[in-house]
């Protein structure tokens, strides 16, 4: 150690030499980890997936069907007049996520939303006739006893947000494109 | 390892864990304070710079697991998904491919520097040993890697390795089929190389534990190969080592990078890019060039060996080794040497024919097997008393002769085991056990060494670059050699936008070239590993791409009602195949299958120049040469024939551009869109490694500055 003991005055040279091997040094390590990182995002045939279009046309009024999209559940539901009524009337500032009804459809008749309850992830139950749709008419979610209602918002148990809207457009009146 | 004294840290968060669990002492110890011969030169690099490929090796290797999937029919396309669709993925793969040749040249250079200094006599024999285990590792290791893209070179290496056991007598079979899983090389055999590859570099990494904790035991050997009489003799680990490694490491580094970035390819065999075919064995395999030395030795041995009364000359040795355990002292040796008398007498009874034949394939597998085996002998061959080679001359004669032999051995390894290959592998193999088995022993009781210095001087650099250099230009070679044995026909060097380090693709030649393809190739043509989406790199707008792909249709579903049904293509899509299956693309072209064209201009030796020399190749056959019906003559093709019609005739494409509509352009334009198709990241490829490259570069100028600082003191 015979060295170390010289650096406490002077010898800024060297001290500086040193400062700059180890930033490049750290700088380069800190660089070449960012590759081995941006390999676990999706890939690019994996990213060309992720827009579906779905044909709406068979779909009847008060029918639900669910589509995959990247890997989970959309549900889409073709709502009665009278479900969109009920959904419309609702006191959107009572609502633990408020969001009017108007704001979570782009047509009213059709819901489009992720089926995936946003506690913890589980898929909600209500998508056929014969599953139980929750205090609310809408869906409930098994795992753990969340409801939501015919415009997909939480109305109890311990989910906090709604369910989600995914990113969609119309691009006849009866084709839709996700994603 | 915690029983040593502790030092006192400054730090009281190090302080505290130091004394809970002494780590900081053991790196103070081992690392910063641990003294080292002060002559080292830079062939004491290696060590360092073969630690730091094998943490490169495992770090590539995990991310690239993480892509990939051992299975037959997927393994392939997932390797190309890797290339091709994972971000960094291509860049991630050569790192690896390349990174293995590097982490060899790193270990052949730290075996000849312990080879040449004596590094593995008393009392460092055994971390010698250790070091011998870790390249046999290393051997396996790079083996099985060699399979998992389950390419044609891939499998069929696997299946020609494998088949070294079947020269075992008796159980021969029965170990190869243990070692395939079935009856042939396939889907068990990968799976359980992809298991071995993961783990075996751990189980390397800890080997390389041991093998620094023997070091660090007896201490370095240095050039002149006498120990360190004191202090004055050595200097701490740090600063000094560390910053002389980190300036070598850069520099190695520069070279793997200038590799990696713009000859990515240049180890690999056109054969590593088609798909595994176990009915069809490509017509040369080679294996990586690091095996090549040992893989002439195995075709060296291309006679029996007959042992005249084998079974009684056995049964001699028996008693011989009976007498002698029964007059040894101490029953472990003893036991010992009944052993080896059961050994010998099993021997004698399997040859109880009166001349026993050692048949060619086994005594071939016993030579190879040999001659890496023969390297954990070597401390107990060579037992001259002088380590260092500077000061036996004469083993420095023989030393440089068994190097330049295991070269010519390399090259040998590479050509096609004919005329005077053969001769010339034999020769070198002869020599290579001469001097293990003979020129050793002998030279360790004759030679009479030069006087040896009273203690360690300054170190010379002296040979260090030259032996670098040969290495490193060598190995290049070795991987062409391959190359010259079998190239069918001389193909003519075209001038294309993409060669060179800065070359990049002529996107409206690659787009006039897909106009070739879509219209004329792929009707017979299939492009599996190539998407509509990947036609945007061309130039085309996503309403194009999208257009472009809505003219094919593919079969999708199943839908609601259980059905299949066909839609129009999707950018997603990959291109439509001509045939729905090889059988039927086989049948529908006279027995030939049109090879798909993803990979083909990485898959034939030339190129794009071979597919341009190709598709302009044809013309009348000459006087004497029959041609069946179904056959062309074309000069550029192996055997001079090929199943394919003229696939081209001015006029037949028409181009958008206004380029000329000439058999000459569209044979061009087709070629570098085949080429774009195989190597779609190239322009990226050479575009980072301008990056790495300078970043390197600096770093390793700054480093060179502080390791002069550093021993300025020294010097």
């Amino acid at each position: 150690m015979s060295t170390a003991n010289q650096t406490d005055d002077g010898e800024t040279r060297r001290d500086f030499l040193h400062l700059t091997a180890g930033a490049l040094g750290a700088v380069g390590v800190g660089v070449f980890a960012w590759p081995f990182i941006d390999s676990l995002n999706p890939a690019a045939d994996t990213l060309a997936m992720s827009t579906i279009e779905v044909d709406l046309s068979p779909v009847e009024e008060g029918e639900s069907i669910t589509v995959v999209w990247r890997g989970k559940p959309v549900f889409i539901r073709h709502r009665t007049p009278k479900e969109i009524e009920s959904a419309q009337k609702i006191a959107v500032a009572d609502l633990r996520d408020s969001e009017a009804d108007q704001d979570r459809v782009q047509k009213a008749q059709w819901l489009i939303m992720v089926g995936i309850c946003t506690h913890l992830g589980c898929v909600p139950l209500g998508q056929r006739k014969t599953e139980p749709k929750g205090d609310f008419g809408g869906w409930f979610c098994p795992c753990h006893g969340s409801h939501y209602d015919i415009s997909g918002r939480i109305r109890k148990g311990p989910a906090p947000k709604n369910l989600a809207v995914p990113q969609y457009n119309f691009i006849d009146d009866t084709t839709v494109r996700i994603g | 390892m915690g029983s040593g004294e502790r030092v006192t840290f400054k730090n009281p968060v190090v302080s505290w864990i130091d004394e809970r669990l002494p780590v900081f002492s053991l790196m103070h110890k081992e690392y910063r304070a641990f003294p080292t011969p002060k002559n080292f030169n830079y062939l004491w690099n290696f060590g360092a710079i073969a630690s730091v490929m094998l943490i490169l090796m495992i770090v590539t290797g995990i991310v690239l697991a993480m892509h990939y999937t051992p299975h037959a029919d997927m393994a392939f396309g997932s390797v190309e998904h890797i290339m091709r669709d994972v971000n960094w993925g291509w860049m991630l793969r050569y790192l690896h491919m390349n990174g293995a040749a590097f982490f060899f040249v790193a270990v052949y250079i730290h075996m000849f520097r312990g080879m040449y200094y004596g590094s593995y006599k008393k009392p460092r024999e055994l971390l010698w040993i250790l070091g011998v285990v870790i390249f046999l590792l290393m051997m396996a290791t790079a083996f099985m890697g060699y399979t998992l893209p389950w390419s044609q070179m891939g499998g069929w290496a696997a299946t020609v390795i494998t088949n070294l056991f079947s020269a075992v007598p008796i159980f021969g079979d029965d170990i190869v089929s243990l070692l395939w899983g079935g009856f042939s090389v396939d889907n068990p055999t990968l799976n359980r190389f992809f298991s071995l590859h993961y783990v075996l570099p751990f189980v390397i990494f800890a080997v390389v534990f041991l093998h620094v904790w023997a070091l660090h035991v007896s201490g370095s050997n240095n050039p002149l190969g006498i120990e360190p009489k004191g202090p004055q003799d050595t200097l701490p680990f740090h600063p000094y080592y560390t910053m002389k490694d980190t300036f070598g490491l850069a520099v190695f580094l520069l070279l793997y990078v200038v590799v990696t970035f713009w000859f990515p390819n240049i180890f690999a065999h056109p054969d590593h890019f088609v798909e595994y075919n176990p009915l069809q064995t490509p017509p040369h395999i080679v294996p990586e060039w690091y095996f090549l030395p040992f893989y002439a030795i195995l075709r060296a041995i291309t006679f029996d060996i007959a042992i005249p009364f084998g079974n009684v000359l056995f049964l001699i040795a028996a008693l011989g080794a009976t007498l002698y355990a029964y007059f040894s002292a101490g029953r472990v040796r003893k036991f010992l040497w009944l052993c080896i008398v059961a050994d010998i007498f099993a021997l004698a009874l399997l040859s109880f024919s009166p001349h026993f034949v050692l048949e060619a394939k086994l005594g071939g597998v016993i030579a190879m097997f040999g001659s890496v085996g023969l390297l954990v002998l070597l401390p107990w061959l060579d037992t001259h008393p002088v380590r260092s080679a500077r000061f036996r001359p004469r083993y420095r004669f023989f030393l440089w002769l068994f190097v330049i032999a295991t070269i010519v051995l390399g090259y040998v390894g590479a050509q096609l085991p004919e005329g005077i290959w053969v001769k010339l592998g034999q020769l070198c193999t002869a020599y290579y056990f001469g001097f293990f088995l003979v020129i050793l022993p002998w030279l360790s009781r004759t030679e009479k060494a030069l006087p040896l210095p009273k203690s360690i001087s300054d170190a010379v650099l002296k040979g260090v670059v030259v032996l670098f250099a040969v290495i490193s230009f060598s190995t290049p070679v070795l991987a062409e050699g391959g190359e010259h044995s079998h190239e069918a026909q001389h193909v003519e060097s075209q001038e294309w936008s993409f060669r060179g380090p800065f070359g990049t693709y002529d996107r409206e030649a690659l787009r006039r070239g897909y106009t070739v393809y879509q219209n004329v190739c792929s009707a017979c043509h299939s492009m599996n590993l190539v998407s509509y989406r990947n036609l945007s790199d061309l130039g085309y707008s996503p309403e194009q791409v999208k257009a472009i792909a809505a003219e094919y249709s593919v079969m999708d579903g199943p839908d609601d009602e259980g059905e299949m049904f066909e839609r129009p293509a999707l950018p997603r899509d990959p291109f439509t195949n001509p045939y729905p299956n090889r059988k039927a693309a086989i049948y529908a072209n006279n027995g030939s299958y049109p090879p798909d064209m993803s990979l083909l201009a990485k898959a034939r030796h030339g190129g794009a120049d071979y597919i341009y020399g190709l598709l302009t190749g044809y013309g009348d056959a000459p006087h004497g040469k029959d041609l069946m019906q179904g056959q062309y003559w074309n000069a550029v093709m192996t055997g001079n024939v090929i199943a394919m019609a003229p696939p081209l005739s001015e006029g037949m494409v028409s181009y958008e551009d206004g380029s000329p509509e000439t058999l000459d352009q569209y044979a061009r334009d087709v070629s570098h869109f085949l080429t774009w198709a195989a190597e779609p990241h190239m322009e990226a490829r050479k575009y980072t490694g301008v990056k790495v490259f300078i970043f390197l570069l600096v770093f390793a100028i700054v480093m060179y500055g502080v390791k002069k600082k550093t021993w300025a003191d020294v010097h």
